[in-house]
């Protein structure tokens, strides 16, 4: 060990005070979970096929038919959303186009006849051949997203769990708690923006959740173990000092990691956008945001909960004494 | 740790170079018209159906048999089931209750040129049903086929779970490969008195897999410890292979094939190279961007972060020899895009931690090492929670036999079936290798190179650690 190693506790740079709007940060975080969950809730939610179930439609056809243009079609026959993929027949190597719909209702015989005519018309040389429709139910039903919820919640368990031992010096329980609170903060933030574009509710949203899930704990992580770290440097600063002074130390850190990520989100946007696969952007969209989300609720909104939570249980501790 | 020489740096990259390497060509032995496959490269890939497109198969219950909605659920999961335990992680099954069908798609092998869709469909849809029979006997049914008739001692309902494993089934015989059995409740009591009864008789008791029969041991003792045993002609493969079928459940319904397709991916064809083209930029402007904020510390992040980026292309191929393939889907690419962002985060934490170190006017060796140690704490305790999200998630959508699955399916997510959900055990297959590396090369690696390059003269000017001054 170095000798050196309790030099130099007090940062040379200004401390920014991260604490003083804590109720304008608390106001504002539970003011948008509240009104992006309401406005998702009454807007509904719009289930891809694999989570909803839907009609497929098999199209054969002769010759060259390009996928883009059968989606031009589609999209001057019908409102519902849809995606189109080509394939072949392993057997007779004929080659076919499937149209995929979601709708609450099937989708009925006149529709079916209106897009089969307009299809034909478009493509009189293909020889396009009627459609095979199938109603299927969903590949992927309510259970898996019970189930889904069970695992989050089992691994924010754990998680707070895991916070409170290994930064007990702090008071880990209600730190751990005030983590999961900016991660569900992030996760109403990418969501709400998965519909604000409307988006589909689909498997890259899923994967969304889930990796959002990852980085906002972590990069609350890197914060409290500054603050930890703090606490032994300092044992007579107050909470919301070690808190200030951990955000103010992390804050270049953060600020850069998060450069990083949401770049590449973009990179992959941009990209998608570029080349026409825009079913990529139901990923990186919503994943920009949510890192976004993620690096603001590490340096603000977990940290300040915590400090409001702080002061009024030492509040109440308070009060408790004064009574006795 | 031991003293960390100049040679230090120079065997850490080399490891790197090697293993990268390795990973993306695979290394192949051929030799005249056998060839093995030792380590598998990035062509050995299965690239999720969303990506790369697939297989799109139609089955119907065969003999015009009407399914219930609920057979065709359980149908839809026991196919899900037998496509995870394939190390298929990405399927859509869907059933449709109006025509009875159920459709299967799902992404094309590995090394396609092998592959035959039409076999590996057929399997999909055999019924695998596990009987064990008092006796061999059998009728013939008004198909024609033959099947078995002797009275059901045990049928797949009454099995907890079967594992392949090689034994010595006495003393005397040679070790063969075998698949066990563990009974639940009902199905130990039921094995207890039919052994009982069968004891020292010449009836044996046959063991059926639908209508084939895989053996008829006689039976010497009675049986109630709740384990049986099935021997025949296995090999490890075979062994493994009824064990995932026993564990992924039989099917209600005999199925037959009504079509096989191929379909081009969901994401949109050549999807793949977008992202691929995404990745690279992206990662090369992240190289850029760590070289000019940190210097040296920054120019070994980016050998670190190769290797990273080279241990989840490895995990996914299944180049550990412990660890089996998956396959790369959208998620799975979430994955590794987390794991790879949080090992940039490792190496920005102690980029950052080295800076404060030299400025605040420490040696070199100390701030370095004492950077390190600080540094740690941080990415130990971000990483190990991803660890948990990780475990959980595969505990979760694994496959029944996989090992977080066996935990955590009969504890917490006891009310629920066991559903194998590719997609997102994906996911949480490549953030799970991705923490294991980030630890590996962000911490190991990264601090034996830098502490290794700061012992040339040439690398001991402190601003090439973000200090002030020379």
């Amino acid at each position: 060990m170095s000798k050196k190693n309790t030099q130099n506790t007090t940062p040379a740079v200004k401390v920014y005070n991260f604490c003083a709007k804590k109720k304008m940060i608390l106001t504002i975080a539970i003011a948008a979970i509240v009104a992006l969950l309401a406005g998702i809730i009454i807007r509904g939610v719009n289930f891809a096929i694999e989570f909803k179930g839907g009609t497929l439609l098999t199209y054969s056809y002769t010759g060259d038919v390009s996928i883009k243009d059968v989606e031009d079609v589609v999209k001057g026959q019908v409102n519902d959303k849809f995606t189109v993929r080509s394939g072949e027949d392993v057997n007779t190597g004929d080659k076919q186009f499937i149209v995929s719909f979601t709708s609450n209702d099937g989708f009925n015989v006149d529709k079916q006849a209106a897009l089969t005519n307009a299809l034909k018309t478009k493509f009189a040389s293909n020889d396009i051949k009627d459609a095979e429709s199938t109603d299927v139910a969903a590949s992927t039903g309510r259970e898996f997203f019970i189930k889904c919820l069970v695992a989050m919640l089992f691994a924010a368990i754990l998680i707070i769990i895991y916070i409170a031992v290994r930064f007990r010096k702090i008071g880990g329980w209600s730190a751990g708690l005030c983590s999961i609170f900016a991660l569900v903060h992030d996760i109403v933030i990418a969501l709400a923006t998965t519909f604000l574009f409307g988006f589909e509710f689909n498997s890259n949203t899923v994967a969304v959740i889930l990796t959002i899930l990852g980085y906002s704990i972590n990069n609350t992580i890197v914060i409290y173990d500054r603050i930890r770290e703090n606490r032994t440097l300092m044992p007579k600063a107050s909470q919301n000092e070690l808190i200030n002074i951990g955000c103010t130390q992390s804050l270049t850190r953060s600020i850069r990691t998060s450069i990083t990520t949401v770049f590449t989100m973009l990179v992959i946007t941009v990209v998608a956008l570029v080349q026409g696969y825009t079913s990529l952007l139901t990923f990186s969209v919503p994943l920009m945001a949510g890192l976004i989300s993620g690096t603001y609720s590490s340096l603000f909104v977990a940290p300040v909960t915590w400090s409001w939570w702080c002061a009024k249980s030492a509040k109440k501790k308070a009060d408790a004494k004064k009574k006795k | 740790m031991k003293k960390i020489g100049k040679s230090t740096f120079f065997i850490v990259v080399a490891l790197i170079f090697l293993f990268s390497f390795t990973t993306i060509v695979g290394i192949d032995y051929a030799f005249g018209d056998t060839s093995k496959t030792y380590i598998k490269g990035v062509d050995d890939i299965r690239l999720g159906i969303d990506i790369k497109g697939g297989v799109d198969a139609t089955f119907e219950p065969a003999d015009d048999y009407d399914a219930s909605e609920d057979q065709l659920k359980a149908a839809t999961e026991v196919i899900k089931t037998r496509l995870a335990s394939l190390g298929i992680n990405d399927s859509e099954v869907y059933s449709d209750k109006d025509s009875n069908r159920i459709i299967v798609r799902f992404p094309w092998q590995a090394g396609e040129e092998n592959f035959d869709p039409k076999a590996a469909v057929k399997e999909l849809g055999e019924m695998a049903k596990l009987t064990f029979r008092k006796g061999t006997d059998t009728t013939t049914n008004e198909d024609g086929e033959e099947v078995p008739s002797g009275e059901i001692v045990l049928e797949g309902s009454d099995i907890e779970s079967a594992a392949a494993d090689y034994r010595q089934m006495s003393e005397t015989s040679s070790p063969e490969h075998l698949v066990t059995l563990k009974l639940n409740s009902t199905g130990t009591s039921k094995f207890a008195t039919a052994t009982a009864e069968l004891a020292g008789s010449s009836t044996p008791i046959s063991i059926w897999m639908d209508n084939y029969m895989i053996s008829a041991p006689s039976v010497n003792d009675t049986i109630t410890g709740g384990e049986a045993v099935i021997t025949g002609d296995f090999d490890a493969d075979s062994a493994q292979k009824l064990a995932d079928q026993i564990n992924g459940g039989a099917l209600p319904f005999k199925m037959n094939t009504v079509s096989t397709n191929t379909i081009s991916p969901t994401m949109g064809e050549g999807s793949l190279e977008a992202i691929l083209l995404a990745a690279a930029i992206a990662f090369a402007c992240i190289a850029v961007y760590m070289l000019v904020l940190y210097k040296l510390p920054g120019f070994v992040a980016v050998i670190a972060l190769c290797g990273q980026v080279a241990g989840s292309i490895a995990a996914v191929t299944g180049w550990f020899g412990f660890m089996p393939g998956s396959t790369l889907t959208i998620p799975g690419i979430a994955g590794i895009i987390l794991a790879v962002g949080m090992g940039v985060d490792a190496n920005i934490i102690t980029g950052e931690r080295i800076k404060e170190e030299v400025r605040s006017g420490k040696s070199l060796d100390s701030a370095i090492r004492i950077a390190y140690k600080k540094a740690f704490s941080a990415i130990l305790d971000g990483n190990i929670t991803n660890v948990f999200i990780a475990a959980v998630l595969m505990g979760a959508f694994g496959v029944p036999s996989s090992f977080f699955s066996k935990i955590l399916n009969n504890t917490i997510f006891r009310m629920f079936g066991a559903t194998a959900e590719g997609f997102v055990y994906s996911f949480g297959f490549t953030l799970l290798a991705g923490v294991v590396l980030n630890f590996v090369m962000g911490v190991f690696a990264s601090r034996l190179m830098v502490t290794s390059l700061s012992k040339f003269k040439c690398f001991k000017n402190r601003k090439l650690y973000g200090g002030n001054e020379k």
